[in-house]
């Protein structure tokens, strides 16, 4: 008996290089780089105007040539003739990446324990294998701000790249700590806090937030001054906002709390952008005088308030913008962020108009993160993150023709398009065989 | 026998009150729009007549009868009023999470009329909504059809009378989750969930029988026959199993849907829509033949484990399968924007214009059992209508004017931005919501969780 065992495991041992090789129909397609002249399209540059019959050249993963005469040489062309090319959009605030699958917990990597975590870093926990990122980048979304949740410094967000094996082949160059401001709003109809405790809850809130502040000053005025420091990676990371190395976004929704957020940064010496800013338009012209960019949205939500106009948060945008304040939209999605053009049109249909919407999503997130010289706009010299369409890639039925992301040109698949590949026309269809 | 005469005298009571109640009903002549008539194509600078709250007539240089206001649609579309064939909007309360079968509740006995929601539905074109109990149970309560005659106070008014009735039931992670992990009983597995619904019906079959032995019996001379208990649960199940009332089901994965559609066939029933359905492409022969077809979200996904296998080609597979398809909202804020929800099986799956348009009118018409009534422009058909600046499968198309039985509901020119019907007098500072709780699916059944979990609870669908 025991022989024949041996004999049967040596039999399978010399099967396994042959049954390992056997079997395996069709061939993944995976993101590819290389030399591409993207030919003949409308090209719409956003900060250069819409040109014609225009080229674009890819190489080294950037943006080489734009222009009529360019020399194919070595290229695969693309004929884009009808097409229009846009760059890439960015989606300022999601959960992108933290995210697999929203009520299983084991799946959800965005909010730490802790009310002080500045030093809780996204970018580690971005899943570059995650299934929402190929729905995502398909639909020409080729970069989203990665935002940690939770306490008062929930932790530093990240931009990433779509396109990537490992976070850091995905990080896009903007860092940026995260300050929920105390909220008097209420978190959902199950919060029945009475009014007053909510100011209660807003006052140790921001007591608690002046003294990390005055600690992370004290911390940065010791190390600046090369003082051996004990280890302490909250303080660390939070001087790094008052050294200027990185900006601080602070999270603000209500009116209210958008004007104390204005007088809490106020005579303080930091780089600030606020997010959400759902009630924005209320006081848009008092963040439009202290000149603080917003990354703001969602603009497919409803109304904060039951009183106010059913499309206040359609129209928020547009009337930040006109008010001067420098607009950027974001979903605040995770496996939903592929809708971003079109919460950037309802802004557009809703008071911004096509070209400040656009704007809010390419070359204004680009110039609040500062890499205006990398994103945001198609010029040669800029990251190759490129769309090309059908039509105006904000308009629902618009077909993504190519996504470029970094140079990479990305394959047009992903689990939602596999699943119409394979149940379009099912075999066996209502009858067995 | 003393229960049952209470439970009529309150019947009586009801159908007084709604007999009673006066719906308004308008008369208007809109020129010169595109109609998209969804049924009978798309008629270029056309013009519909409506008076009595009824479409009289669509053509071409019509006039309006005396005392008929003319609205110029030069430029604009006019379509039918959008229909949503899952939402909570105007509901106190959704679930009532008690038992896997709960068939003897109904959402009439909860509209609320001053939902500020109602108003919101229709400033996006919105004018009937299937106003559906929660998922928490096997065998849910009954389903309300409203039309959003926004402005009165009177539930009554805002309920389509003339609308059959229908029932929610629910499969997988939420009956699962609120009975057999949240409470210990029955079902805690997809198995359960088949075998309440069977035992269910045999139950009803056999109350029914009881009823009919008695009935019979009690026509015989002298006889001493004690009529069964009435078990409005029970009659219930029993009308569903004679056709009198359609089964709208919560359903994500292909496997459950197939068991329903399983279980349906064994017991005769066929009025069955499924609900959700994101694995519905999975089974769409099926679906196609043994259904009244599926409503489904356009793009939503992965926001729990049964909907990760999913795809937002779901609608057009469904479609090119032969299954009724419709797009619904089973969201406040999604609710406001369906034709652009709709638009997205172009996108994915190129869907036409009218394949598209039919999923958030006619097809969730024909799911209600209303298609004879509205869900498109047709002569003899209810005037819901909503006139749109742009394609209303435009991204960029804005609802400018909403008519339910041709009264007009919301025009954006001239409604005041503050619509609320009625001001808490005792609310000194208006709260602020940065969350609105637009998903209502499992409302109610936080008691079943532990704290932990109820941290969870975002997804609720």
């Amino acid at each position: 008996m025991k022989r024949m065992t041996k004999a049967f495991f040596a039999f399978l041992m010399a099967f396994l290089p042959l049954m390992a090789m056997a079997q395996i129909d069709g061939e993944f397609v995976k993101p590819r780089s290389g030399k591409f002249l993207l030919q003949n399209a409308t090209v719409v540059t956003i900060t250069k105007g819409t040109l014609s019959n225009t080229s674009v050249l890819v190489e080294d993963g950037k943006i080489a040539q734009v222009g009529t005469n360019i020399s194919a040489d070595g290229a695969e062309v693309i004929d884009c003739t009808g097409m229009f090319i846009y760059p890439g959009m960015i989606d300022s605030g999601t959960r992108l990446g933290l995210v697999e699958v929203s009520s299983v917990a084991e799946t959800n990597d965005y909010s730490e324990v802790g009310n002080v975590s500045p030093n809780m870093q996204a970018l580690t926990a971005v899943n570059p294998n995650s299934e929402a990122i190929p729905v995502t980048r398909v639909s020409g979304v080729t970069t989203t701000l990665t935002i940690p949740s939770g306490g008062l410094f929930p932790g530093t967000a990240a931009l990433i790249n779509l396109v990537g094996y490992t976070p850091d082949q995905m990080y896009a160059g903007f860092k940026a700590v995260v300050m929920n401001f105390p909220s008097s709003a209420r978190r959902g109809r199950f919060d029945r806090r009475s009014d007053e405790d909510i100011k209660k809850d807003n006052e140790k809130a921001l007591k608690e937030a002046n003294e990390v502040w005055e600690k992370a000053q004290t911390y940065h005025q010791l190390k600046s001054a090369g003082a051996t420091l004990e280890y302490y990676p909250e303080m660390d990371q939070m001087a790094k906002v008052i050294s200027g190395e990185l900006p601080m976004m602070i999270e603000v929704n209500a009116a209210g709390d958008i004007q104390n957020a204005l007088k809490w940064i106020e005579g303080k010496d930091a780089k600030f952008i606020f997010s959400g800013v759902a009630e924005g338009w209320r006081v848009a012209g008092e963040i439009a005088e202290a000149g603080i960019p917003v990354l703001a949205g969602p603009v497919q939500e409803l109304p904060t308030r039951q009183s106010d106009r059913y499309d206040a948060a359609y129209t928020n945008p547009g009337k930040m913008a006109k008010a001067g304040v420098k607009v950027a939209i974001r979903t605040n999605e995770e496996e939903n962020v592929r809708n971003l053009p079109f919460h950037a049109a309802f802004a557009a249909a809703y008071g911004m108009g096509k070209e400040e919407a656009w704007k809010a999503v390419t070359i204004n997130p680009a110039e609040i993160f500062g890499l205006s010289d990398m994103y945001g706009s198609v010029e040669a010299g800029k990251v190759a993150n490129l769309i090309v369409s059908t039509e105006d890639p904000f308009e629902t039925k618009a077909q993504i023709m190519h996504v470029f992301i970094n140079g990479y040109k990305i394959p047009l698949s992903n689990r939602h398009i596999r699943l119409y590949q394979e149940f379009l026309d099912r075999s066996p269809g209502l009858k067995a065989n | 026998m003393k229960k049952f005469n209470y439970f009529l005298a309150a019947l009586l009571g009801l159908s007084i009150t709604y007999a009673s109640a006066q719906t308004k009903k308008g008369s208007v002549l809109i020129k010169n729009a595109t109609v998209l008539t969804v049924t009978e194509g798309t008629l270029e600078n056309s013009d519909v007549l409506v008076q009595d709250g009824i479409i009289k007539q669509v053509g071409q240089n019509l006039s309006a009868p005396s005392g008929v206001e003319t609205v110029d649609a030069t430029g604009k579309y006019l379509m039918p009023g959008i229909i949503d064939a899952h939402s909570h909007v105007a509901l106190d309360v959704v679930n009532e999470a008690t038992a896997p079968i709960v068939a003897e509740v109904r959402m009439r006995d909860v509209v609320n009329p001053f939902e500020v929601g109602i108003y919101r539905a229709l400033a996006g074109g919105v004018t009937i909504s299937h106003a559906m109990h929660g998922s928490a149970n096997v065998v849910g309560g009954q389903n309300v059809t409203l039309k959003h005659r926004w402005g009165s106070e009177d539930p009554a008014d805002i309920i389509m009378q003339d609308a059959p009735r229908t029932i929610k039931f629910a499969l997988g992670e939420n009956p699962t989750r609120v009975h057999g992990r949240g409470k210990g009983t029955q079902p805690r597995t997809r198995m359960g969930v088949e075998a309440i619904l069977r035992n269910g019906f045999n139950e009803a079959l056999q109350y029914k029988k009881a009823w009919e032995d008695y009935n019979q019996a009690s026509s015989q001379k002298g006889n001493t026959e004690v009529a069964p208990e009435y078990d409005e649960r029970l009659q219930t199940l029993v009308d569903i199993l004679e056709g009198k009332i359609i089964i709208h089901c919560h359903s994500y994965r292909a496997d459950e849907i197939y068991m329903l559609i399983n279980v349906a066939r064994d017991f005769g029933i066929d009025k069955l829509v499924f609900q959700h359905t994101n694995e519905g492409f999975k089974v769409a022969p099926e679906i196609a033949e043994y259904t009244m077809g599926a409503s489904v979200f356009a793009d939503w996904w992965a926001y729990k484990f049964e909907v990760y296998y999913s795809t937002a080609f779901n609608a057009a597979i469904l479609t090119e399968n032969g299954a009724i398809t419709s797009i619904n909202s089973d969201s406040a804020e999604l609710i406001r924007h369906l034709y652009h929800e709709a638009a997205k099986t172009q996108r994915y799956g190129g869907m036409t214009d009218e394949q598209a348009l039919s999923m958030i009118t006619i097809n969730p018409a024909r799911q209600l059992g209303i298609a004879d009534k509205v869900g498109s422009i047709e002569v003899g058909k209810q005037a819901d209508l909503v006139i749109f600046e742009g394609h209303p499968l435009s991204v960029y198309a804005k609802p400018q004017q909403t008519y339910v039985d041709g009264v007009k509901y919301f025009d954006i020119e001239t409604d005041e931005d503050d619509q609320r019907l009625r001001v808490s007098p005792t609310e000194m500072v208006e709260p602020i919501f940065m969350i609105e709780e637009d998903h209502q699916c499992m409302q109610g059944t936080e008691l079943y969780f532990s704290d932990i979990s109820k941290t969870l609870f975002n997804t609720n669908y």
